[in-house]
């Protein structure tokens, strides 16, 4: 305990920073910033702070235990999509634990990630077996999410007219009320059936599959008439029930979707855990989300990356599939390994306990004279006690388990793989019932009949692949986890300087608390008085999060900063509707913003319209009063990133906030960059009615490659009615519910949590001053080498960057992507391509990182000039230098013959102080185009490995 | 392949052959060069009427959406089904077998030349 934590969350020390600040010219990072951000926003004295000044990492920790101790983890037979799992220890430890997995960002850099998109891969090909469809994403946020995907995508894809989805009235609770959410939004009509008589006319169908109730049934007859009638029939399946069940792929299903939960992912309150969803031929290019393909690389060796990202919205923006883009990788990961672990056999073996524990308890309790509903099951049956179910789901609960209550006279068990490998367990459930304990040796002689119809039995195989069958020892696991770890760049190797992306120190003592069992071991339908520590801790950080933002209320529901700005827009929305302002539909964007903020609009039901932006890259405040005076009384909103996507603190940003509350709008600031500004202005403060934050940027959580997020929303009080949880309703009722999840995705909020309480106020300030100063030493050591695009006052950036690629290939023709992957063989992570301008990479530095690795980096994008400059002498040709080659894989510079223009030596070692720990890429730079020309998302064959 | 010194162009950067009462459209090299490697082609079908300055198709590359717009009103007369299967003319041959779709047209309203398309990229 010899330092602070901030002095070890911080990478610059006090002797670092004034050689940074000398180089700058200032004496202090408080001058620095104080003339960085604009005199009109900063933040003056906060009268009584509720953040406790910082605690030590130990301290927290014991703080985090007593919250923990407040939990009850009880055993829960909720079911409802949430089922008790036994995560491998070997995933746990070498997957969930582990900064080479959980530390990586989204594969954009597919040279430096080969290890995780092969395992986003595998679980593309799970999903896609299990269900018996053609093409499976990698991930979704969650399956109520997922289900709102289908009807979304349903409608895209429908040939019908009709304005109507069909929703199964035995589907899930949560999925019915953020369908009813989201469809209003949309302007879709929802039509509740129970598919019993004929099917009316839609251009969509949703069933739960198997139902709520348990119920098992063929749908395939329901999916046919919808789709006879020109209708997309979207079908959510459970996972572990498909390797007994035929698929929906089978049935005739177009999309399927759901949850990977209960494939050893804990349920931790709700999350965070990864959905599918996966689509029969024809439907690929309708995916949302990240979908992850085989193509080649420059040698002709299969490699994989991301396909077909035209879809996305920070492509297409308003005209995006959908508005996600962070999903669940690290989650989605884990589910692929628990497959890649036990195989198809294992899956099949689970599923059968767990199905045969469901028909035992049944019999059981028939034969205990308990009434038990009728039906085909596979994990859930329905108990009948007839105007008691809530005294028995009460006695159960004082007993220890949890019982689903279904209505006044029936309750819910369902069973999973804890309770279907623990006989005494079982017993311990149904004692409440009234169902006396079996003998031990009775206990293997129970064989009742299942109940599930012959005609729906699985036929078909799943899992072939060699990845399924391989790796049973745990001693083949382990190196397999190993071995793709291996393959990919994370913050355990060095700097990610990913602009827009904060990819800032996840500290091993705020993750810790991730994995205790009272925050992993909870159903998000828990009752309340199990989970007071939980619910203690979220309101703690809600006022936390409140007060460094400068608003009255937060929701940590959403889970990614995609649905907290749905979230917050659907706030507006609901505040506009209230005023009976139905005519405020317009959402003015930036045309500078993330295509994010055009995506979440139009699924708000907003209409955009895109304000021009400036030569210096801020709000062009003279097209932003045209906008407002073409649109005038229509305005429902202004979406804007502070500081700027361009990563300057704007000089207007109070002239522009107040006039779009001049004329009736309300002001949504993104707070993507949320990292340059605590301690010194609040959003709540200049104008912002509401913002959503990135837990996964700012608060520590790490990006897992692609995932866990949590993006909470903040609003000032008037929109606070309307934000989700807020209106006084259960969560299924929630009019503004945007996860399935009451608190979104809360085993990871700990990790938020003990970043505020060991920094406190102070040492979020001095993250802050830290990063901006990161970020500005960068730009002023970078600038004689690329045009850094963009500044505020005095000539300053905010907390990155932005270096202008584009003279330089102007000159050179070495662009953008020359560099980046050239990075690649100096042992770094490229900064964000081409955003938010096309030829550029954008510089964030973050305040973790110490100096000797920023000046690393700043070194080595001057050494890459200078090779570029070299290809403009022509002493290098510009088809053959080793930008253009980079970047370099240990195989190219040892096979064959060296016929290039630069030695091997500069290929792969250009800087000697790199000797010490290189990095190798895996494979040579991947071809794009030839992926998704020839669109390939499953396992490949072994045989495409071989040479 | 086309003269491009005897096309007509939009704004929008396709180029527009003349012949009879059947416009031959498709997108410009600039464009094609702007795009990146396209790797998707959607075209309108086959008889459907299309209205000078709407969106009736998309061409996707790697790192971009771009959209076909109708140069004239008509009746599309064809699709070139060659490059819905093999996207990557468009980028080899734009202004020959990268051709997009012929429209039978009812008007043909006034269209860039060569030299005024040449001028507006900047070549």
């Amino acid at each position: 305990m010899s330092a602070p934590f901030q002095d070890r969350h911080i990478g610059t020390d006090a002797a670092a920073q004034s050689s940074m600040l000398a180089t700058l010219g200032y004496d202090s990072v408080e001058s620095l910033v104080t003339a960085a951000v604009p005199d009109a926003i900063a933040v003056g004295p906060i009268d009584s702070s509720v953040i406790p000044p910082a605690a030590s990492e130990r301290e927290a920790l014991a703080e985090l235990r007593a919250l923990a101790r407040k939990n009850t983890v009880n055993q829960s037979l909720l079911g409802l999509g949430y089922y008790d799992t036994i995560t491998p220890a070997v995933i746990k430890r070498n997957v969930l634990e582990n900064p080479s997995w959980y530390t990586a960002y989204t594969p954009y850099q597919p040279e430096i990630s080969q290890g995780r998109l092969e395992a986003l891969i595998n679980f593309q090909t799970m999903v896609a077996d299990l269900t018996g469809m053609a093409t499976a994403n990698a991930s979704m946020l969650d399956e109520g999410t997922a289900v709102v995907e289908g009807m979304l995508l349903a409608r895209r894809a429908s040939g019908s007219a009709s304005n109507v989805f069909l929703v199964d009235s035995d589907a899930f609770p949560q999925t019915k009320a953020l369908l009813r959410n989201r469809a209003g939004a949309v302007g879709i009509s929802l039509v509740e059936t129970a598919f019993d008589g004929d099917v009316p006319e839609a251009f969509g169908a949703f069933i739960q599959y198997p139902g709520a109730s348990g119920r098992v049934w063929d749908p395939a007859a329901v999916i046919e008439a919808v789709k006879a009638a020109g209708g997309v029939a979207v079908v959510a399946a459970d996972l572990l029930a498909m390797t007994l069940l035929t698929p929906p792929g089978e049935l005739g299903a177009d999309v399927a979707v759901g949850s990977s939960q209960r494939f050893g992912v804990p349920m931790g309150f709700g999350g965070p855990h990864a959905g599918y969803m996966a689509v029969r031929a024809g439907l690929e290019r309708q995916l949302p989300g990240r979908l992850v393909g085989v193509s080649q690389d420059a040698a002709g060796h299969p490699a994989y990356r991301l396909a077909l990202q035209t879809r996305e919205q920070h492509i297409r923006r308003e005209k995006a599939t959908s508005n996600i883009c962070t999903a669940q990788v690290l989650l989605a990961i884990m589910a692929g390994m628990y497959a890649v672990y036990h195989g198809p056999q294992g899956l099949k073996l689970i599923a059968e306990r767990v199905h045969r524990t469901a028909v035992n308890a049944g019999a059981r309790l028939r034969a205990s004279q308990v009434e038990v509903v009728d039906q085909p099951f596979f994990d859930t049956i329905l108990v009948r006690v007839p105007g008691r179910a809530a005294a028995v789901v009460e006695q159960a609960h004082a007993a220890g388990v949890l019982y689903g209550l279904v209505d006044d006279d029936t309750v819910r068990l369902s069973f999973d793989e804890v309770t279907a490998f623990d006989a005494g367990l079982v017993d311990r459930v149904l004692a409440p019932l009234g169902v006396a304990p079996v003998a031990g040796e009775e206990k293997g002689s129970w064989r009742p009949a299942s109940p599930l119809p012959a005609s729906l039995e699985r036929e078909s195989s799943y899992l072939t692949h060699p990845v399924f069958n391989t790796h049973r020892s745990e001693t083949s696991m382990m190196r397999y986890l190993k071995y793709l770890a291996d393959k990919d760049y994370a913050l355990d190797r060095g700097m990610i300087p990913l602009g827009s992306c904060t990819m800032k120190l996840n500290a091993a003592s705020e993750m810790e608390a991730v994995t205790w069992p009272e925050f992993a071991g909870l159903h998000p339908f828990a009752p309340d008085s199990d989970t007071v520590g939980y619910r203690d801790l979220i309101s703690q950080l809600e006022g936390w999060l409140a007060e460094v933002t400068g608003y009255d209320n937060v929701s940590l529901q959403p889970n990614a900063g995609s649905q907290g700005e749905l979230a917050g827009l659907l706030a507006i929305r609901g505040y506009h509707l209230a005023n009976a302002d139905t005519q405020r539909v317009v959402c003015l964007i930036p045309s500078s913003a993330h295509g994010t903020n055009a995506a979440s609009a139009v699924l708000a039901g907003m209409k955009v319209v895109v304000v021009a932006c400036d030569e210096l890259g801020n709000v062009d405040l003279d097209d932003l009063r045209a906008k407002i005076a073409e649109h005038a009384d229509t305005i429902a909103a202004l979406m804007i990133t502070y500081p700027s996507t361009h990563g300057v603190y704007e000089h207007e940003v109070r002239n522009i906030t107040d006039a779009v509350h001049a004329a009736g709008g309300q002001v949504y600031v993104d707070g993507a960059n949320l990292n340059a500004l605590l301690g010194y202005a609040r959003y709540g403060d200049f104008g912002g009615d509401v913002s959503h934050l990135n837990l996964h940027k700012t608060f520590c959580i790490p990006h897992g490659g692609g995932g866990p997020g949590v993006g909470p929303v903040a609003a000032k009080a008037h929109l606070a009615p309307f934000l989700p949880g807020a209106a006084g309703t259960t969560h299924f009722d929630d009019p503004f519910i945007v996860s399935a999840a009451k608190y979104g995705s809360p085993s990871i909020l700990p990790i938020s949590w003990a970043y505020v309480r060991m920094m406190g106020s102070e040492g979020l300030k001095a993250a802050t001053g830290a990063a901006v100063l990161a970020a500005n030493y960068v730009a002023a050591r970078l600038r004689d080498h690329y045009p850094v695009l963009y500044a505020g006052d005095n000539g300053l950036v905010a907390h990155e960057c932005i270096l202008d690629l584009r003279p330089l290939q102007a000159a050179t023709g070495i662009d953008n992507n020359d560099v980046a992957k050239r990075l690649v063989d100096y042992g770094f992570h490229a900064p964000t391509m081409s955003f938010p301008v096309p030829g550029t990479l954008m510089v964030e530095p973050t305040e973790s990182e110490d100096l000797v690795e920023i000046d690393r980096f700043i070194d080595a994008m001057i050494a890459i000039k200078i090779e570029a400059d070299e290809v403009a002498s022509g002493r290098w040709p510009a088809d053959d230098n080793p930008l253009h080659n980079a970047p370099h894989t240990a195989q190219s510079v040892i096979v064959g013959e060296w016929d290039h223009p630069y030695s091997r030596e500069k290929a792969v070692y250009p800087v000697s102080g790199q000797v010490r720990s290189k990095y190798w890429p895996p494979v040579r730079r991947i071809d794009q185009a030839w992926g998704d020309r020839n669109l390939f998302c499953a396992c490949p064959p072994i045989e495409s490995f071989a040479d | 392949m086309a003269d491009a010194t005897t096309l007509q162009y939009t704004a929008e950067h396709e180029w527009v052959l003349v012949e009879g009462d059947t416009a031959t459209v498709g997108i410009t090299a600039y464009a094609a060069e702007k795009l990146g490697d396209v790797v998707f082609v959607e075209l309108p079908k086959v008889g459907s009427d299309v209205a000078s300055g709407t969106v009736v198709g998309e061409i996707e590359s790697t790192k971009s959406v771009g959209e076909l717009f109708a140069p004239v009103n008509g009746t599309v007369a064809a699709a070139n089904d060659a490059v819905v299967s093999d996207p990557s003319l468009v980028n080899s041959d734009p202004f020959g077998e990268g051709w997009l779709i012929k429209v039978a047209f009812t008007s043909l309203p006034t269209l860039m030349t060569y030299a005024e398309y040449s001028e507006l990229v900047g070549e």
